[in-house]
């Protein structure tokens, strides 16, 4: 409904992908002087997220994200993070990207439920651009695209009203519309249901700008007021003790959209939906042609302003893998329940050749990784491990 | 007192919008109407008294070939003197149908005029005022309708102006002691209220200013006008001079919808916080200043409603819509 969400969808869906893949990243990560060929070190994911990050914030690119435009389907944005991390050396398996949009999706739904106020989902993108910045501190380029994506948020949003954020707001929860899929790190802290709903408190502080429930003033003719009394209303809240800040820096007060992940705490997501909505999901997908034309029109827009590094010469690529191990990943495919595949983009399948043969240009660069064949002259890191375990 | 009800299933979840459930009960029947809307369709479904479904039936707005259904702002039935009509507001479309949904009586485009590229063309906000239909747009513009009292020979008869963000919500009531005049209060994002009175040209009666905060939700009762805003605040105003009378912290979030039984002159508020809260509202008979009581409070657990209904006029039943929840909740008094 708002042509403005997809900035704020597109920025705060990429924090939680680095938060995830740096997390991944870090939990198998090896000191670089003891680290054999096919391990990762400290120098491998600083550089990935370098990669991905100056590829997300790339001029070009933003240019086309913040023009007015209306939200695609998840199967479309999901096409983008795809190019997105395979921006770098890594490499992911369709199951390993699978999780990932999951984690990704699930998360920026929880923060946007949560807002208190509409505004603060700008809040939330803050916090993910704040760490954004610190992932790379020693990186002046990429430094300032971030900073200058940061003044063209506050340029567009920082005026905008609250209806807008309002509708904002309900453009995101459309999209993010029969989700369910349930988090581990989200059950254990009790944020989310074992039905995969989210837990929605009705205590702590109010939003800025809003009073605590339970008053009731009357005024007389003249607007004065004349009378205050009390009724109960449920809840337990408190007043907001400030308003987090919308400048470059400063205390943002909002947890949303800050770092949940860390080294020690793997993330699963569990694959069971519940069936009843899932009648209506599918009716929507009538059409046999699996993305609109919009839809198409949009990705190879977006897509074009991409600029990725390309992978060529000596350097393979290096697969990571978001599960504990790689039978745990090749079983997450198998298993993945039917009405929750993302569908990745048959571009073949499209009717219209001109727009077909533009987009598979595009993405003639870029390949999803199958399973990789175990030969003897494997170098990448996931071959490797693979051929190992298979010699067991 | 109220107790939990048996809930009505939903083919698809409500979404996430303001006064997303309409309720129809027509005095010679013993079936109840609902309709929730989903996202790019909207679901009518009726059901017997115990709350067993009985028919459902789907809308969608088609405005081409390959081109993906617009998403659905409301639904709502619209009582007029001869018919009832089931209206449907888009992006893009206005849609109106006979009550059962089976046929479309009229559609109606939505004109661009002016509209810069940052602009989603949509109506939101449907009522009706004695044989009009009125429904708001995006620009603030109330178109309204003629409705003949059968056929499809409707006609957009009049665009008022009054309003200048998009139409949240309109609410109508007949006017007292006269007959073929009624009362219309319009609202919009900005929070500023408008109310007319109703004729073959609608004229603006009064203007309440908005305080920086959207207002989601609105009623009209015997001269009162109840306004629920995005700061949890509901609000009384008396219709004639504007002057607020009553202000409520009623909800810690956004109000999605308010509704009124106007036998009795009870008042439902709901909110993304995950109440409801029931108020009476009276009239001072001495210094003519509008009172109210709270009634009733109703936590519907980790669900963000959107949607709320009386389904008597007399307020003895309710029934709500949350947001990503595939049922109705009804309650009912004990």
């Amino acid at each position: 409904m708002s042509v403005r969400t997809l900035p704020l969808l597109f920025l705060n869906l990429g924090g939680e992908m680095l938060y995830v893949l740096d997390q991944r990243l870090r939990a198998q990560n090896i000191p670089g002087d003891k680290a054999r060929k096919d391990e990762w070190t400290e120098v491998d994911r600083k550089r990935v997220l370098n990669d991905i990050i100056s590829t997300m914030f790339n001029r070009k690119f933003m240019e086309e994200l913040f023009k007015p435009q209306e939200l695609y389907s998840k199967k479309a944005l999901r096409t983008v993070y795809d190019r997105l991390a395979h921006a770098s050396i890594m490499r992911l398996n369709q199951a390993s990207m699978d999780k990932l949009y999951d984690l990704m999706t699930m998360a920026f739904k929880y923060q946007v439920l949560l807002c208190p106020r509409p505004k603060d989902v700008l809040l939330v993108t803050f916090n993910h651009l704040d760490s954004i910045k610190g992932f790379i501190q020693d990186s002046p380029t990429i430094l300032h695209q971030v900073d200058e994506t940061f003044r063209q948020l506050t340029e567009i949003y920082g005026n905008l009203s609250a209806g807008e954020f309002q509708m904002i707001r309900q453009t995101l929860l459309i999209f993010f519309q029969d989700l369910h899929i349930r988090v581990s790190t989200f059950l254990k802290d009790k944020v989310q249901n074992s039905n995969g709903r989210f837990v929605l408190p009705v205590s702590g502080p109010v939003p800025w700008g809003t009073e605590v429930p339970g008053v009731i003033r009357i005024f007389n003719d003249k607007g004065e007021e004349v009378k205050k009394t009390g009724f109960k209303h449920g809840g337990n809240y408190v007043a907001a003790q400030k308003e987090g800040a919308f400048e470059l820096y400063g205390d943002r007060v909002l947890k949303l959209g800050t770092n949940m992940y860390s080294a020690n705490r793997p993330v699963e997501t569990h694959m069971s939906a519940t069936s009843k909505n899932l009648a209506s999901k599918t009716q929507e997908n009538i059409a046999p042609n699996p993305l609109a034309k919009e839809e198409l029109n949009f990705l190879a827009r977006l897509m074009g302003g991409m600029e990725i590094k390309k992978t060529s010469g000596p350097e393979p690529g290096f697969r990571l893998n978001l599960f504990t191990t790689d039978e745990e990943e090749e079983h997450a495919a198998l298993s993945r329940p039917e009405e929750l595949s993302y569908e990745v983009i048959n571009i073949q399948a499209t009717q219209d050749q001109q727009r077909n043969e533009e987009l598979a240009r595009i993405m003639g660069e870029f390949e999803i990784t199958e399973q990789p064949e175990i030969t003897e002259q494997s170098t990448s890191k996931g071959d490797d491990l693979l051929a190992m375990m298979d010699r067991l | 007192m109220y107790r939990r009800e048996r809930s009505i299933p939903l083919r698809g979840s409500a979404a996430a919008l303001s006064n997303n459930l309409s309720v129809l009960q027509l005095p010679a029947s013993d079936l109840m109407h609902f309709g929730v809307v989903h996202g790019p369709s909207a679901q009518i479904l009726s059901s017997a008294p115990g709350g067993m479904p009985l028919a459902q039936r789907q809308l969608q707005v088609k405005v081409g070939v390959g081109v993906s259904p617009p998403l659905i702002t409301q639904v709502h039935w619209c009582v007029l003197p001869f018919r009832v009509l089931l209206v449907l507001t888009s992006h893009r479309r206005i849609q109106m149908y006979e009550s059962d949904g089976s046929l479309m009586v009229y559609w109606h485009a939505l004109d661009s005029g002016d509209a810069s590229s940052a602009q989603t063309l949509f109506a939101r906000g449907i009522a009706a005022s004695v044989h009009f239909i009125c429904v708001g747009t995006w620009s603030g513009r109330i178109l309204v309708f003629d409705i003949p009292a059968k056929g499809t020979n409707i006609v957009l008869n009049e665009e008022l102006a009054g309003h200048q963000t998009p139409i949240t919500d309109i609410a109508t009531e007949r006017a007292q002691g006269q007959d073929g005049v009624a009362d219309m209060v319009t609202a919009d994002d900005s929070g500023v209220l408008c109310v007319w009175r109703s004729g073959t040209v609608f004229t603006l009666l009064t203007r309440i200013p908005g305080f920086g905060v959207p207002c989601p939700s609105v009623q009209l009762w015997q001269g009162m006008v109840a306004a629920g805003y995005g700061n949890g605040q509901v609000r009384l105003y008396d219709a004639t001079t504007g002057a607020l009378h009553v202000q409520i912290s009623a909800h810690a979030r956004t109000i999605c919808a308010l509704d009124l039984a106007p036998e009795v002159g009870k008042l439902l508020s709901a909110a993304e916080d995950t109440f409801v809260h029931i108020w009476k509202l009276s009239r001072n008979p001495e210094s003519g200043s509008i009172e109210v009581e709270h009634c009733h409070g109703e936590c519907v657990s980790d669900t963000q409603l959107c949607g709320a209904r009386f389904c008597d006029p007399s307020g003895c039943s309710f029934a709500v819509t949350g947001y990503d929840l595939a049922e109705i909740l009804r309650f009912s008094s004990v």
